[in-house]
């Protein structure tokens, strides 16, 4: 009566050589839309899971509803399309019951943040060691283009014909109030970023949100375009990397500077005067403040907002039961039943 | 007063008052929902049952954990009913009931028999709770009471008097009176008090936080050996009275509730199946004690997980489920609603799940902490789609051990979320359990995979004898398959909008629930099988049916009974059964789902007996329903 889930047929990871791209390819053909954000983010992650060192059988891809939400059907490995806003939810389970698996959870601006909004908070607060791709092409695709938590006001869509009236979230902002351990944002226009980030969330021991700022051709096409075109991004964009000065502009001119309590993109500031990014800042602060900051009135920051280590849920519940396993007989289903008072009829 | 007599039970020196002999006795603790009435209640039941008694017990408590102390609203109350018998009801009327305040007699005295024993603390009786209660004279002068044998004893103050050697004042000595009273029906029914002596020595004893406060321990046990002695002493019963053991059939016994054997039924199915469980779950009244029970049991490899919600508690066990765990979550009405969109999911992906809905009184919140068996129907077609799932119900406290099991056998067998139906009543209810010997559970097949049997691996090839399709759990080299809520393919699990698929697919997840029928017992007849009248029953409602079918048949009164264990399918003979008999009448607690279900399923007319009052049905009242039945068919 074996209660472990490590048996012979089913080994730990060991060396799994020369994995490529190809491997992790599913043979269905892809249904997005001709020229969907979608399409690079696929590739990013394709690319980006044989270096990872783990046997493709140790993937599962959880997604819930929505365009992207197919993602898992695309991949080579195993994977779980949900229901709609529940993919963490999913995901906490799947991650649970086989700890040795790495999880992701592909979900959008929609599933995430609207209908899943609950679990979205949760599994991000209890650092469940799954890594979620956040589509954010702030609009319903799949539903046929109905505004999103992240629209801007005045969004017109098929149920706001007069404009949104609503305020958008900040999925990141979001991420960093649920107590999130790493918290990063990246773009569908630059696969070379996106394989940075998400081979930094993949190291990353706990939960990982990375928002993707992705395009949707049909419904919201060039939403983005505003701060992350080949044009506007050197002057809208600011890239976050560790120890460096937080700079952008076409020769770095500009910078982020701390104003009282909020930050200010200033003109030519002295060196002494910028803000220097550490995503491993305990407080959060700082993060924080980066996720707030949106355009036009600011530049966006892309890049690793977060990264903090903290024990996972995950090795937390799997060490609380290896520690009261240790500390009790085998489990013994007669010990159990004659536990407390017994008595014998003759 | 510290030291008693020596209970009869320790074979010491005896009572010099009479004993009486009974049958069986059905005593009703009743208090404020601060005077410790659950804990009298079970450390009487306990007593009883290590005595041999045959028993049942039903807790009674308010919703709010502290309503206004002294209001009706606030009463608590546990029920035992004991015998030398085997009895399988909490009992009707009560023999004897304990109130400790006004409130309590207030909402309690209607169920108490003409001429039967009256217990009152003078204490509870002041202006002030006579007020609370909203009695508008004193009743224990106004001669309501007269039909009874009224008691009148100032146990606060008793109590108060017989702890103040060990230093306890003020609140915490009155705090004793549970005690004082227990003591004094340990005397009036001859139970042996040293079980509760122990049970306080560990419970508040130097082994327990308690350790620097010796006076509490102290001060129980001096006020349960006052209560014993006092009653001995002093005039109050004319006598007392013995009730015998039972002649349950030979073996080791415990005392377990319904929840209890939930938890050791999972457990057990598990631990056959050499699973872990992941128990995905939402505190919910009454299932809660599933979770907590659970949590205390880790080294047998169950994983409980308190999710944000009731949809992320079933998410999370279809994803545990996907994972390789056996996948357990357990709630009540309300929580299944939130549920039913993720339980779709567990059909379509032909996980192995158990989902216990724990019921309670509905619609909406309803009444969490009343019995009801009105979630039938919601369990049977509460999904979008034609989403068919197997279906069991529990009948009695230990029967949900059986039940929990065979929930766990049928879903990992058939790859398939099973709902296992309990309810308020046999969850919190308890009796005693001939306790199993683990070697003699049934087998438990699981359907686990590891290679592929042809060059493809298909997630939807399905077993030709079972249907069930093959568990191929992540991490498993080579069956690398995307599954999800939209529909499959056959064989191949891949998405399919074909119609002939879609047709060819909801008739194989249909014949795959029906043909579980081949595989669970025969319906069985119990009563009398050649009477006109065939009661039908299901769930927690077996004890009182089963009672009233056995009185009837004892007076002559010819009654058959079927009591229906496998909802969904329904086990194969029942059609010819129901078919037999000259008039079908189905009790339950609910507006009649069960009727609606097998006049839908064999097109059977019956009558329904229906009752939702929060509380079982009073075996009486069945009585005499089913005789004015079968004196209406000769």
């Amino acid at each position: 009566m074996s209660t472990t889930l490590a048996t012979p047929e089913n080994p730990a990871p060991e060396a799994p050589a020369g994995l490529t791209r190809k491997d992790f390819a599913s043979p269905v053909a892809i249904r997005w839309c001709p020229g969907c954000g979608d399409y690079s983010i696929l590739t990013a992650v394709q690319g980006v899971l044989p270096t990872l060192g783990l046997a493709k059988e140790d993937f599962v891809f959880v997604s819930g509803i929505g365009c992207s939400s197919r993602f898992p059907y695309y991949m080579n490995t195993y994977g779980f399309h949900t229901i709609h806003g529940r993919a963490p939810a999913v995901a906490t389970g799947v991650k649970l019951s086989n700890p040795k698996l790495q999880v992701w959870v592909i979900t959008g601006d929609g599933d995430a943040l609207s209908i899943g909004g609950n679990h979205f908070i949760h599994a991000l607060r209890r650092n469940l060691d799954v890594k979620i791709i956040l589509f954010n092409n702030r609009i319903y695709g799949l539903t046929k283009g109905q505004y999103s938590p992240t629209s801007a006001v005045g969004t017109v869509s098929p149920s706001t014909p007069f404009g949104s009236v609503d305020q958008p979230l900040s999925p990141l902002s979001l991420a960093l109030g649920a107590e999130a351990s790493f918290v990063a944002r990246t773009s569908d226009n630059d696969v070379k970023h996106m394989t940075e980030v998400f081979t930094a969330a993949a190291a990353h021991k706990g939960s990982a949100l990375i928002e993707v700022m992705q395009n949707c051709v049909i419904f919201a096409d060039k939403v983005h375009e505003p701060y992350y075109g080949r044009t506007t991004k050197q002057d809208n964009l600011v890239y976050l990397q560790d120890g460096k000065p937080l700079r952008f502009g076409k020769e770095l001119e500009k910078g982020l500077v701390l104003n009282g309590l909020s930050l200010e993109a200033k003109e030519n500031p002295a060196d002494a005067e910028v803000l220097v990014h550490d995503s491993k800042e305990s407080s959060g602060t700082l993060a924080f403040m980066l996720s707030r900051m949106a355009h036009p009135e600011y530049p966006v920051p892309v890049g690793v907002f977060r990264d903090v280590e903290r024990p996972t849920y995950t090795e937390s519940v799997r060490a609380q039961m290896e520690a009261t396993k240790a500390k009790s007989p085998a489990p013994d289903l007669g010990k159990l039943f004659n536990s407390g008072s017994t008595w014998t009829v003759e | 007063m510290l030291s008693p007599s020596p209970s009869p039970a320790e074979g010491g020196a005896l009572s010099t008052k009479p004993i009486e002999e009974l049958d069986s006795v059905t005593i009703r603790f009743a208090g404020d929902s601060g005077d410790g009435m659950q804990l009298t209640g079970t450390q009487f039941t306990d007593a009883s049952a290590l005595f041999g008694n045959d028993l049942a017990t039903m807790p009674d408590f308010p919703a709010e954990i502290r309503a206004p102390a002294g209001t009706v609203a606030g009463v608590s109350a546990f029920q035992i009913h004991f015998s030398s018998r085997d009895i399988k009801t909490p009992g009707d009327d009560l023999d004897v009931l304990v109130a400790m305040n006004a409130a309590a007699l207030k909402a309690n005295i209607a169920d108490l028999e003409v001429g039967g024993i009256l217990v009152v603390d003078l204490a509870g009786f002041g202006e002030k709770d006579l007020e609370k209660a909203e009695y508008r004279s004193n009743p224990l002068h106004d001669g309501s009471l007269t039909g009874y044998r009224l008691i009148e004893v100032d146990i606060t103050r008793l109590t108060v008097g017989a702890v103040e050697h060990t230093g306890l004042k003020g609140r915490g000595a009155e705090l004793c009176k549970n005690f004082f009273t227990l003591g004094m029906m340990y005397w009036l029914y001859d139970r042996p008090v040293e079980h509760t002596l122990t049970w306080i020595q560990s419970k508040f004893g130097p082994k327990t936080k308690y350790k620097d406060k010796p006076e509490i321990a102290a001060a129980n046990q001096a006020a349960l050996l006052a209560g014993f002695n006092y009653a001995e002493t002093v005039e109050l019963f004319a006598s007392h009275y013995r009730v015998k053991k039972a002649n349950l059939p030979a073996g080791k016994y415990r005392k377990i509730s319904g929840n209890e054997a939930t938890v050791f039924g999972l457990i057990s199915v598990a631990q056959k199946a050499g699973l872990e469980i992941v128990y995905g779950s939402y505190p919910i009244t009454p299932a809660s004690d599933v979770l907590h029970g659970l949590s205390r049991q880790k080294h047998f490899g169950v994983l409980t997980f308190q999710a944000e919600d009731e949809i992320a508690a079933m998410a999370s066990i279809v994803g545990a489920a996907y994972g390789g765990a056996l996948g357990v979550t357990a709630t009540s009405g309300p929580g299944i609603c939130l549920k039913s969109e993720a339980m779709g999911l567990a059909v379509m992906t032909e996980l192995p799940m158990v989902v216990i809905d724990v019921q309670r009184g509905g619609p909406s919140t309803g009444l969490p902490t009343k019995t009801e068996q009105s979630d039938l129907l919601l369990n049977m077609f509460g999904r979008s789609g034609d989403s068919p799932l197997p279906i069991v119900a529990a009948k009695s406290p230990g029967d949900c051990f059986d039940m929990a099991y065979e929930a766990g056998r049928i879903a990992l067998k058939y790859m398939t979320p099973v709902v296992l139906l309990t309810d308020g009543y046999i969850a919190n209810g308890s009796e005693p359990w001939l306790i199993p010997d683990p070697e003699t559970l049934p087998p438990v097949k699981v359907n686990r995979v590891t290679s592929k049997s042809g060059t493809e691996f298909l997630p939807y090839e399905r077993d030709k004898e079972t249907l069930a399709r093959p568990w191929a759990i992540p991490g498993t080299p080579g069956l690398e398959h995307r599954i999800g809520g939209l529909e499959k393919a056959q064989q191949t699990g891949k998405i399919s909008y074909d119609p002939d698929n879609h047709d060819a697919m909801t008739r194989e997840r249909a014949a795959k629930v029906a043909g579980i029928a081949k595989d669970i017992p025969a319906q069985a007849i119990e009563g009398d099988p050649s009477a006109d009248l065939l009661v039908v029953s299901w769930g927690g409602t077996y004890g009182t049916v089963s009672t009233a079918v056995f009185d009837c048949n004892a007076n002559n009164i010819k009654v058959a009974h079927v009591h229906i264990q496998y909802l969904n399918p329904f086990p194969a003979n029942l059609g010819q059964i129901l078919g037999s008999y000259k008039k079908i009448v189905i009790p339950e607690l609910n507006m009649g789902q069960l009727r609606m279900l097998l006049s839908g399923t064999f097109g059977v007319a019956a009558d329904g007996i229906n009752l939702v009052r929060g509380k079982p049905f009073r075996v009486s009242y069945l009585v005499d329903k089913f005789q004015r039945i079968v004196k209406a068919l000769s």
